[in-house]
């Protein structure tokens, strides 16, 4: 046995892997903190910052979902009265805040909306979460629609038809720190969504959040364990509906009105589109599915009216084909990746995706000349898509976009199984044959 | 001395139908007690019991001498009894070393906190390794465990339940679908992990039985036959008739 | 007052058997396959706005056929290439795929018929007063909507129980293992179920659109409430889906025509409520307004006391 290292060498040598291991911890994190603050900067169009305002809203929001659905195997069809919730008390608390009754600087707002949730959740949630699975998911659409009609009968907190509405500049400040133009804006919305997101990821990794995930993956043999599945359910609601309630206070800041909408089937809808697409069983995947289907939501509707349309069949291929949403089919990629035959891929995916190019772009093209003559005025007779006119009472670019999109369907069938078969033989343990 | 787990004139019957008829039985703590007897006679209907599961239609169930009757499974769990399944009843998509560290959660104090960062916490983390220690199961601690083995996930069902530090351990049929040398592993599991504990287990083969168990319990039709030593429970014509079915009469 | 009672009462009727026309194949569906289906609420849309173009272009009646025909060929494609292969996943991933359809069928609807609503008129020969009594009339066409719905009862009633079919169906209702086991095909008893169970939604929504009005929103109206039916009346339970069926659409009717609200009682009774406090709305509103809500109220309530429903005997 060698005599120990000066002391004076040890808290040296000890310090380098202390310092590796801390950057690996908690990198991912202070790099999405540059990223997210130099964001406006890079972006410079003047749509994009509200579009990325929408973008972290919907990612608290998304995320506070998941920790019901993906984390704790609870089916919510009703989440956004949570949200809606949440955004409404804070509307209140910025027009009290506005009219001095009550010191709120703006930038606090969202731990207002955050608490409103918070209370709503342990109300709602003590009766939703004695059962789980299909009950919980009828419960759960009983109550988003008993709050959405409410919102029609109680003026005096949802005011009604028009809404509550608030002024954001009108709240006293804090710090100094104005919160009127959008960037400024953006600026609260990404300190409270990368807030937002650490607390739920440490959450996740509490003793509580691992036995969300065992109460998810067999209720029964957690309660062996000592656990009761409806408390651990229960907390887990409350945690999701003070998130949920956060983001509402986040949208009550951006879009200073609140309306029963907010609160609605349609919003439920929405944040479960999104979650499932972007993967429910990983911690990043709401990340993913919010900044996507934002993207196409206020993207693609300045393009089309159909969005929710291509949304839904984008929905419906992700249940079919990849259930495991967007992280998971990158994940799935991670082994190939790291194997550096990524390269491999590379041909095969390209065709494929080529492929599937030009068959949506046929059948896009009909489906959106169908809208136009379903919808037009009876004299019209040509569009623009995309710019290109289309003469639609012709029957060339009818013609055109079935053979687009035929072509496009006989060369997946050809592609599609031949990219499948690379990626497994790219995936193989052994290495390509 | 306190019975470790004692049931008191026990009746449950599903709808009309009795299935435990009177069961008065006490386990005595620290020994390793096996429960017999022919399919269908209430095995594990009588561990659903103790455990919680089910509530008795009528009969006290005590547990240490404090009356459990009627209480939640974590409730029992809670008082230092834990079970295994006969079916099993893992969390599939935890890994094998998260399936430990579930089970060990609750006796260390943590409860429902959102405080604490569990992979911070050192005495999950040693006490989780030294049951997988005792599974053999470390080598795999980070595949999930849906993906194991039929004969690792009995091991690691086994961990589940002891990973608590509960002094009643209940199996319900520990190694069935193993093969001889498996069985021997478990068997050595077994004794390893209850060394100074009350165990109960229901149990077919048996070998098993004979080689683990100071006294078996005979079940057969919601009722217990026989309560005694191993030699004692092989002699009995009574355990005899009831596998096996009375002596034909001839001429 | 009597004539309110009266046709309040003949009105709910008439909603409650299209309620259960709708609800029975809901629970078909869902005591068969563990799937609550979101789309159902769907094909009874695809249904009305069929007979809407059928109806002004080759006439009602043959829309009565045609369009439950169509609906149900469609439900059974949805069944064989879409919830098959979901079924897999889990309950959780079939209930969202189901929701995904529902979506895609109310953005399809809008997409073909565009998002105003659709004037589907009641059919000339119906259109007439059946008989007067106490000031007002009872039209024709509800009498034949009550028609359909009890021969479609007693249709249901007749094949379950009088033909062989009827019981491989019952049997695969609660053992659909043992009946594959003797040698049936089960999956194609599913697809079955679910192409029946969607043409009989078209029906309802062919006979019933002239009354409930045709538009993009109606399967999210009516699609709520079935769901509320479907799980009072307790999970794969045909029994309790009539009698929820009714108990709602008689509860909905008589809501909607009560114009009194919690601050005119009181008044009546001599109390005097603050009007602009904060919780005027508490005494203004009515009985009417409230009614949307009263399904729901009902489904949170029993979920809470009985999670079986009133009838049923599973909760999944």
């Amino acid at each position: 046995m060698s005599a120990p290292a000066p002391a004076a060498a040890r808290p040296v040598a000890a310090a380098a892997p202390a310092r590796a291991r801390w950057l690996r911890r908690y990198g991912v994190w202070l790099a999405a903190a540059v990223v997210v603050a130099a964001l406006p900067h890079v972006a410079r169009t003047p749509a994009a910052v509200p579009v990325m305002n929408q973008m972290g809203i919907a990612v608290v929001f998304a995320l506070s979902y998941n920790m019901l659905l993906g984390q704790g195997g609870m089916l919510s069809f009703g989440h956004a009265v949570y949200f809606g919730l949440g955004g409404f008390i804070a509307a209140h608390a910025l027009n009290l805040a506005g009219r001095g009754a009550v010191y709120l600087p703006a930038p606090l707002l969202p731990l207002v909306g955050g608490l409103g949730g918070l209370a709503f959740a342990v109300l709602f949630g003590s009766v939703s979460t004695r059962r789980a699975g299909t009950v919980f998911a009828m419960i759960s659409l009983g109550i988003g629609e008993m709050m959405a009609a409410s919102s029609l009968i109680v003026d005096r907190f949802f005011g009604g038809e028009e809404g509550i509405t608030a002024n954001r500049a009108k709240a006293p400040l804090l710090l100094g720190l104005p919160v009127t133009t959008d960037q400024q804006v953006y600026y609260l919305i990404a300190f409270w969504a990368l807030l937002a997101t650490v607390l739920m990821y440490a959450f996740s990794r509490t003793p509580l959040g691992r036995m969300a995930n065992a109460v998810r993956d067999n209720p029964e043999r957690a309660e062996f364990v000592g656990y009761s599945a409806q408390w651990v359910r229960f907390l887990s609601f409350c945690a999701a509906g003070f998130f949920a309630g956060v983001a509402g206070g986040l949208f009550a800041v951006n879009y200073e009105i609140l309306t029963g909408a907010n609160m609605g089937a349609a919003a439920s809808g929405a944040v479960l589109l999104m979650t499932y697409i972007g993967g429910i069983g990983y911690f990043a995947g709401p990340i993913l599915g919010a900044i996507v289907f934002t993207f196409l939501q206020s993207m693609l509707s300045d393009y089309t009216s159909l969005w929710l349309l291509y949304v839904g069949v984008i929905f419906l291929a992700a249940v079919l084909f990849a259930p495991m949403g967007l992280a998971g089919v990158l994940a799935m990629h991670g082994p190939v990746w790291r194997a550096r035959r990524a390269g491999r891929l590379v041909g095969p995916y390209l065709a494929a995706a080529l492929a599937a190019l030009v068959a949506i772009a046929g059948v896009v093209g009909l489906l959106e000349m169908v809208h136009f003559v379903v919808v037009a005025p009876a004299g019209a007779a040509s569009m623009r898509l995309l710019g290109l006119p289309l003469a639609v009472r012709a029957a060339w670019p009818w013609l055109g976009f079935i053979a687009l999109a035929v072509t496009g369907a006989v060369a997946l069938r050809r592609a599609g199984p031949r990219a499948a078969a690379a990626f497994a033989e790219a995936s193989r343990p052994g290495g390509p044959r | 001395m306190t019975p470790a787990v004692e049931l008191i004139d026990v009746h449950k019957a599903f709808g009309r139908t009795p299935i435990i008829r009177g069961v008065t039985l006490a386990v005595e703590a620290g020994t390793r007690q096996a429960l017999i007897g022919p399919n269908g006679a209430g095995k594990s209907t009588l561990f659903n019991l103790i455990t919680g599961k089910y509530p008795v239609s009528s009969g006290r169930i005590r547990l240490k001498g404090e009356d459990v009757t009627g209480r939640r499974p974590y409730e029992i769990n809670r008082r230092g009894l834990s079970r295994s399944f006969q079916v099993t009843n893992i969390f599939p998509w935890l890994s094998v070393y998260e399936n430990v560290r579930c089970g060990v959660l609750w006796s260390l104090g943590y409860r429902y906190s959102f405080w604490h960062r569990v992979d911070a916490a050192r005495d999950a983390h040693e006490r989780t390794e030294t049951v997988l220690e005792q599974l053999h199961l470390a080598a795999r601690r980070h595949v999930p465990a849906g993906v194991l083995s039929y004969a690792e996930q009995r091991a690691l069902e086994i961990g589940i339940t002891i990973a608590g530090g509960a002094d009643v351990i209940l199996l319900d049929e520990p190694t069935s679908g193993m093969s001889r040398s498996e069985t021997e592993q478990v068997v050595q599991l077994i004794r390893q992990v209850t060394a100074g504990k009350t165990l109960l287990m229901v149990e077919h083969d048996m070998s098993v039985v004979f080689d683990l168990a100071d006294r078996i319990a005979v079940l057969v039709y919601g009722q217990v036959i026989a309560h005694d030593t191993p030699e004692r429970i092989r002699a009995s014509t009574a355990v005899q008739e009831a596998y096996l079915g009375a002596p034909a009469r001839v001429g | 007052m009597l004539s309110l009672v009266f046709f309040s009462l003949l009105n709910g009727l008439v909603f409650g058997l299209l309620l259960f026309m709708l609800s029975s194949g809901l629970t078909l569906i869902f005591g068969m396959m563990g799937v609550l289906n979101f789309a159902h609420a769907g094909f009874y849309m695809l249904g009305a706005y069929l007979g809407y173009t059928m109806s002004i272009t080759v006439g009602f009646w043959p829309a009565l056929v045609v369009a439950p025909l169509a609906v149900g060929a469609l439900g059974a494609v949805v069944e064989r290439f879409g919830l098959r292969r979901v079924h897999r996943f889990g309950h959780v991933a079939e209930l969202i795929f189901t929701f995904g359809v529902a979506v895609l069928i109310e953005e399809v609807v809008q997409l073909v018929w565009g998002r105003p609503a659709k004037s589907y008129v009641v059919p000339a020969a119906l259109d007439f007063p059946l008989f007067q009594v106490f000031q007002g009339s009872f039209p024709a066409y509800k009498a034949f909507m009550l028609g359909i719905s009890v021969a479609i009862f007693a249709f249901l009633v007749a094949v379950f129980t009088r033909t062989r079919a009827g019981l491989v169906i019952q049997a695969s209702l609660t053992h659909p293992g043992m009946v594959a086991m003797l040698g049936h095909n089960v999956p194609r008893v599913f697809m079955v179920v679910f192409g029946v169970g969607s043409a009989l939604a078209a029906l309802a929504g062919v006979i019933a659109g002239p009354v409930l009005g045709t538009f993009p929103g109606m399967a999210q109206v009516l699609g709520s409430i079935v769901f509320v039916v479907v799980v009072i009346g307790g999970l794969g339970s045909l029994a309790g889906a009539f009698v929820a069926s009714l108990l709602i659409g008689v509860i909905q009717t008589f809501a909607v025509a009560i114009n009194v609200s919690l601050g005119s009682t009181l008044a009546s009774l001599g109390i005097q409520v603050d009007a602009t406090g904060p919780f005027q709305d508490l005494w203004r509103v009515t009985v009417a307004q409230v009614a949307p809500i009263l399904p729901y109220l009902l489904l949170v309530l029993i979920l809470i006391v009985r999670p079986t429903g009133l009838f049923g005997t599973r909760e999944t």
